[in-house]
């Protein structure tokens, strides 16, 4: 009963900030939203003159559309099925075990964040020309690799280390191998948090364009790529519309499956938190 | 049926500090033996080496005369509970007792039997299906016991597995383990710095200081005849009164006994239930500085004419008051010097040893 009587104050603050993130995200997005699904929309008017699915069927009728969609998620899943594979074990040696360079090594994986990201992957461009990877399915995956590794090392290792050593010494203790330990009781306990990692890493490779542009283009088309290419090349808002809203289907499916998987609290404490 | 042999066995950590020093110990078979003393004494250490998570510097364990000094935790015949219970709250309660007989290749019907009938053991029969989260703490605790127990370990080792629970559950938990041993006639090395728990349940209390071994026996002897002054004061509540022997005569600021060891500092080490006191209005040796009635009995804190407090077990606490003079007369004393006991008087009858020990 006492919350009742309580009187509520108005509560400006979180006004104002839900006002700002309203203009900022939602509104770009409702805007974009809006051209995709518009046949006819002139100026002055506010809304459009005309709804339709016209620019979709357009869109979805271009084979390039369709190799792009497939080529963005082939990417996405190589480079983060790769990335786990390398990473979570290295997590678990970072989060584990002293080795000399450990801190060193670990704060390295900040560099590739630490400094202007074009003139970084410019530079790589350069070796891979020599190495005969411009252009090349392999090569993207390489560049886009570099982009997952702090997430997938950072995130996991706060995961393990987390997991309560006493957990694993009960494990040891009643007959599991130093593997089967890992697979059955650090990998589970951590397991939230790592899906989380593998969300970001899996959603972000997703976006990627600059990588997939300089490396991949323009044998290698991403989703992305493509859709710049159009808002570059086209007077037509909306085929840049279209391949937007496409572009938030995986984001949308994968929130959806976060909202399963991980409690709220995993992202949070992969940062520390 | 197992026997365990610690020998001569050492632990430096890499930044030098030595946790266990050169400690031997054999625990009979069916023995309950308490590694008891304060943080840093090395107990635990001991105890995480015999299980296998600590590798000795030097020295050699063996259980039933099989050398387990290098094997890997997961192949000792040793079964661990954990202070903090360590249960694996991804798998439900039937799942964290069962993973052990998994991993042995144990068949699915037998491991059903199995589990429930160490359930039913520990007294949580028909428990499961629940999560282990969904627990108490003492259910929890039963639960870490009941994993270990359910692959009929040689030998059980259990480290301070009551320090996260409530008092009234402690003393309750530590009547339900020692029957559990008893009756599965189990070699158990416990771990705890609660003399309490040691006293009640051990077979044999090892009082460790610093990774040495002060004084391994009973836990009656261990309480009646403490071997230095460090288990006399760890052990109960003791008096050390710090003074000096003169003509046979121990003295201490206006308080003098006769004490039949050679001149020199001792320290005189009375239990307060071994101390009588008489309220006189002159020729005091003390003064009383506090009474608490326990409603059992009452604890007399007194002062010497130094300053040095005293306890006193009283069986009438009305009869003093603060301020109030008093004589000390104590019924059983023992007397150390540079660390070991060179006189004991009067040591109460139900010890096997002789009432008095002169060094």
């Amino acid at each position: 009963m006492a919350a009742t009587i309580v009187t509520r104050k108005t509560d400006w603050t979180g006004i104002i900030f839900a006002a700002v993130l309203t203009l900022v995200i939602v509104f770009p997005l409702v805007v974009v939203g809006t051209w995709a699904f518009t046949n006819v929309w002139r100026y002055p008017s506010v809304i459009p003159q005309e709804f339709g699915l016209r620019f979709w069927n357009q869109t979805l009728a271009r084979a390039d559309v369709w190799s792009s969609i497939s080529m963005s998620l082939t990417l996405a899943f190589t480079v983060t099925a790769l990335s786990a594979a390398i990473c979570l074990p290295a997590a678990y040696a970072f989060a584990r075990m002293d080795f000399p360079g450990r801190n060193l090594l670990f704060f390295s994986f900040l560099a590739g964040h630490a400094f202007p990201k074009f003139g970084l992957l410019v530079a790589i461009a350069g070796i891979f020309l020599q190495l005969n990877l411009i252009g090349t399915f392999w090569g993207v995956v390489l560049i886009q690799l570099v982009g997952t590794l702090l997430f997938m090392i950072w995130i996991p290792v706060a995961a393990f280390q987390a997991v309560d050593r006493r957990m694993e010494e009960a494990a040891r203790d009643v007959g599991a191998s130093p593997f089967r330990v890992f697979w059955s009781i650090t990998l589970p306990q951590a397991g939230p948090t790592i899906a989380a990692a593998i969300l970001l890493s899996f959603v972000g490779t997703f976006y990627e364009t600059e990588g997939a542009w300089l490396i991949g283009a323009p044998q290698v088309r991403t989703l992305p790529v493509l859709m710049i290419s159009f808002i570059n090349n086209q007077p037509v808002i909306q085929y840049g519309a279209v391949l937007s809203v496409l572009l938030w289907v995986p984001s949308f499916i994968a929130l959806l499956f976060a909202r399963k998987v991980v409690n709220s609290g995993s992202f949070a404490r992969g940062f520390g938190g | 049926m197992s026997v365990l042999k610690i020998k001569d066995v050492s632990k430096i950590f890499p930044n030098g500090t030595t946790a266990v020093d050169s400690f031997s110990l054999d625990v009979a078979d069916g023995e309950l033996v308490c590694l008891l003393g304060p943080s840093g004494s090395g107990k635990s250490t001991l105890l995480r080496m015999v299980g296998g998570f600590e590798t000795p510097t030097s020295g050699l364990m063996t259980i039933d005369g099989e050398d387990i000094t290098r094997v890997p935790p997961e192949k000792r015949p040793t079964g661990m509970v954990f202070q903090s219970h360590a249960l694996w709250t991804h798998m439900n309660v039937f799942k964290n007792l069962a993973f052990g007989l998994k991993l042995r290749k144990v068949p699915a019907d037998e491991i059903k039997r199995r589990v429930e009938g160490v359930l039913e053991l520990v007294g949580l029969g028909g428990y499961g299906t629940r999560s282990v989260t969904q627990l108490s703490g003492g259910q929890q605790q039963r639960v870490a016991l009941a994993r270990s127990l359910v692959l009929e370990p040689k030998i059980l080792l259990l480290d301070e597995p009551f320090a996260s629970l409530d008092q009234h559950l402690r003393e309750r938990l530590r009547e339900e383990v020692r029957d559990i041993q008893q009756r599965l006639k189990i070699t158990t090395l416990f771990v705890t710095h609660g003399q309490d728990e040691a006293l009640s349940m051990a077979d044999r209390i090892v009082v460790m200081r610093d990774g040495k071994t002060e004084q391994i026996d009973r836990p009656d002897v261990v309480y009646r005849e403490p071997q230095t002054p460090f288990v006399a004061g760890f052990i109960g509540t003791m008096n050390l009164i710090e003074g000096v022997v003169s003509n046979g005569v121990f003295s201490k600021a206006g308080y003098a006994t006769p004490l039949p060891v050679s001149d020199g500092p001792v320290t005189l080490a009375v239990r307060p239930e071994s101390l009588d006191l008489s309220a006189v209005s002159q020729g005091s040796q003390g003064k009383v500085h506090r009474v608490t009635d326990y409603g059992t009995h009452g604890m007399v804190d007194l002062e010497l004419l130094d300053g040095t407090r005293v306890k006193a077990m009283v069986p009438h606490p009305d009869l003093f008051k603060p301020g109030q003079g008093v004589t000390l007369a104590p019924k059983a004393i023992a007397a150390y010097r540079d660390g070991r006991v060179i006189h004991r008087t009067g040591v109460v009858a139900t010890t096997a040893h002789p009432a008095l020990v002169d060094a």
